[in-house]
């Protein structure tokens, strides 16, 4: 028994391993499908609908690739995964991309052997509290019970600063974020922590969100960025550069509304060359001289898509903080299309 | 003339190999055992040379960096510094905790309940059959998440036991907290300790060893020896002379004084938990997690353990009891003196395999973040390092190793109570 086992393990690992050496845009294109790796659901950055269909932050840009290399943004496949097998999903083929709140990390880039293609959220780490609690800092904790979901970078942010700030702390790991926000909410821990803005949308879902607060202190850098298998160019480039082309568009003042209109011919050369209808960039990637004109046709540029998921109008309310563009004295900056 | 020759010696052909039946057996098994070494040869090959193309190859030096993460349950000194394979060890005991607490549970109720389901009383009967069919019929999961699920909610969080008005108190006279993160009970601590051995210095296998723990066995063993003593003496009284001396209570003083002793000379008393901060302070803590895996592997396992006990019993013939019962022996006395001892010799093998069960669904911890092994290595440690090959191979030792373990020492106790067969 324990041998088939074992046989069984090194089997799918063979297999696996032997499915990640394929090119993957070629794959995608023959499948007709992006299979896209999302959180289990957080609203407003990935979380299906009443009608299961899935939207949010990070949905959206799964659309954006897939509009862009199939042309068809609802040829996607969501594929839902945990903080712990959010890795090997990736590893193994399971899943082409992974868009999910995913820390860029060292280990993780070099080590885990992933490529993070670039930022799509700059969040940092903190607290939700109850505001009868009685805390004003996270360094008022000591003895406290923290919820935490394993298998995160927030795991080990945690460990480092209860140890810096020498105070203790009780940690309950739990494996998703919704039998997190569960257990904070019966009280089973005093504070629950993860990336600032998954607390903002969360707080969002809470029957009496003004009866919780966030907790002044960020306790860590999360460049949160979609990522793919290490040793494909051809698809990292992919993934990258439609990622790029939301923020570009939202910088030249592409939107949703004048897309077609700009997409007919501007004065301006780099909007041309992003739209296709100058030169082969299109081509150089592999695709239709429109993809990036489809990528931003899902839901607009990155701005419209932060805005309409997360940003300040909607129940999450998060402000555009460091990532607005550069020139607004944010942390977004493309390189050009050129 | 005739000259009398040996029978001409059939020479070996080969292709007898094949046509004799005395070697087709031999030669079919060979040629299975080729491909099946083939077969593993390659999956071995593929895996390690896929491996390889994704620059990932095995080993394992990464146990030996440091974890980085806290653990809640511990049972030796751990801190986010110690190493991965450190982790690995508290992980490792949190598993043996649990199934040691498991099987010990399991056994006893179910024992009871499959004695009671015997029972003429019809209700009682009717409510173990009850409780088997429920128990074993759901999944083992379930019952671990619904266990938990009903402690988050029906007992308070510990803020409801703060200040004058609180809406929760602590039960048995203020010495135990229920709560919705768990079970707070009194410790054990000694005022004139004896301290603590520390072995291994800083490694990762370092551990402490209780003086006072020690001393309690040491003094509680040696106390059951001579209680021993004077009973094997009471029963040689009684062979040779046919009346037994009274002994219980000389038997009772050598087990109880000498530990009590024990425990006044090292100041023993009770830490009480009590609110203190976010959480109470001092006591044991029963975490949630532990209680809601215990209980529910405990409740689950001992419905099979029932049918075995039963099982065993009823393979017991009536002529048994009622030579027994002609005997004048009363009905509580039939069933632990002659029906149970030989009923176990039919109970103890598949106990066996619900002990390696019980053991083996203690991975299900993760259900409700008790940090096992499966936990710790196969689950922080797999993911914050990536190495999945290793730490499932690593972890697929050890629950080997574990279920070797507990099939070694209930053989070995099968053996010594099995009926001598002539």
């Amino acid at each position: 028994m324990t041998k088939s086992i074992l046989f069984g393990a090194l089997t799918v690992t063979a297999l696996a391993a032997g499915a990640a050496a394929a090119g993957t845009l070629d794959d995608v294109k023959a499948r007709g499908k992006l299979n896209c790796g999302v959180s289990t659901g957080l609203v407003g950055f990935a979380a299906p609908d009443a009608n299961g269909k899935w939207g949010g932050f990070d949905v959206s840009l799964c659309r954006s690739v897939a509009a862009a290399v199939l042309g068809d943004a609802d040829a996607v496949e969501f594929v839902p995964t945990t903080g712990k097998t959010r890795f090997t999903a990736l590893a193994s083929g399971e899943i082409d991309m992974l868009a999910r709140n995913t820390t860029w990390t060292f280990s993780r880039d070099v080590d885990l052997k992933f490529t993070f293609v670039g930022v799509n959220y700059y969040d940092g780490q903190g607290f939700i509290a109850p505001k009868d609690l009685g805390v004003s800092s996270a360094k008022d904790l000591d003895g406290a019970t923290v919820c935490i979901q394993t298998g995160t970078t927030t795991e080990l942010n945690l460990a480092d600063f209860f140890r810096v700030n020498n105070i203790s702390y009780e940690p309950v790991p739990i494996e998703t974020n919704a039998e997190a926000i569960q257990q904070f909410l019966a009280g089973a821990c005093d504070v629950y922590t993860t990336d600032a803005s998954g607390l903002a949308a969360s707080r969002a879902t809470f029957e009496n969100p003004g009866d919780y607060a966030l907790l002044p202190e960020i306790i860590s850098k999360e460049p949160l960025g979609p990522l793919v298998r290490h040793g494909d160019d051809e698809w990292g480039d992919v993934v990258r550069w439609t990622l790029y082309a939301l923020l570009t568009a939202e910088e030249l003042g592409v939107t949703s509304a004048n897309l077609s209109e700009m997409a007919a011919g501007t004065d301006n050369p780099e909007i041309n060359r992003l739209l296709g209808t100058e030169g082969t960039l299109g081509e150089m990637l592999g695709l239709d001289a429109g993809w990036a004109q489809a990528a931003i046709a899902v839901g607009g540029n990155y701005g419209e898509v932060f805005a309409k998921n997360i940003g300040e109008e909607t129940p999450i309310g998060l402000a555009r903080g460091l990532n607005a563009q550069w020139t607004e004295g944010g942390l977004m900056y493309s390189p050009p299309f050129r | 003339m005739s000259t009398i020759t040996d029978p001409q010696k059939e020479s070996f052909r080969l292709s007898m190999l094949l046509y004799d039946s005395r070697y087709r057996s031999a030669t079919i098994q060979f040629v299975a055992f080729l491909g099946f070494i083939i077969l593993v040869g390659w999956l071995i090959f593929n895996t390690k040379q896929n491996l390889d193309a994704l620059g990932k190859g095995v080993e394992f030096k990464y146990l030996f960096e440091p974890a980085s993460y806290d653990i809640n349950q511990r049972l030796l000194d751990y801190n986010s510094r110690d190493t991965h394979f450190r982790a690995a060890i508290i992980g490792l005991l949190n598993t043996l905790v649990v199934a040691a607490l498991g099987c010990v549970a399991a056994t006893i109720l179910g024992v009871v309940i499959g004695v009671l389901r015997l029972s003429n009383n019809w209700l009682v009967s009717r409510i173990m059959a009850f409780y088997v069919e429920v128990f074993r019929n759901i999944p083992v999961l379930l019952w671990i998440l619904f266990i938990f699920a009903i402690m988050t909610d029906l007992f308070a969080a510990p803020k409801a036991f703060r200040g004058d008005s609180a809406t929760s108190h602590m039960q048995l006279f203020d010495s135990v907290a229920f709560t919705n993160r768990g079970i707070y009970i009194p410790e054990p601590l000694f005022s004139r300790g004896l301290g603590d051995i520390h072995l291994f210095g800083n490694s990762s296998i370092r551990f402490d060893v209780s003086l006072d723990l020690w001393a309690f066995v040491l003094v509680l063993g040696l106390s059951f020896w001579a209680a021993f003593k004077v009973k094997k003496r009471a029963d040689q009284i009684q062979d040779q002379t046919g009346n037994r001396p009274k002994t219980w209570y000389l038997r009772l003083g050598i087990i109880v004084v000498p530990t009590l002793l024990l425990l006044v000379a090292l100041g023993f008393h009770l830490g009480y938990p009590a609110l203190k901060g976010f959480n109470f302070q001092g006591g044991t803590f029963l975490r949630k997690s532990l209680i809601a895996l215990w209980l529910a592997l405990s409740l689950y396992t001992a419905a099979f353990i029932a049918e075995i006990v039963r099982a065993g019993i009823m393979a017991i013939s009536t002529g048994q009891t009622e030579a027994a019962e002609a005997l004048g022996i009363r009905s509580g006395k039939i069933m632990s003196l002659v029906i149970l001892p030989q009923a176990l010799r039919v109970i103890i093998p598949p106990l066996i395999s619900n002990y390696l069960n019980l053991t083996k669904n203690s991975s299900l911890a993760i259900a409700v973040g008790y940090m096992d092994i499966t936990g710790t290595l196969g689950g922080i440690t797999m993911n914050q390092t990536g190495r999945e090959l290793e730490s499932i191979l690593l972890m697929m030792l050890v629950y080997l190793s574990i279920s070797l373990s507990i099939s070694a020492v209930m053989n070995w106790y099968n053996e010594s109570v099995k009926l001598e067969e002539r």
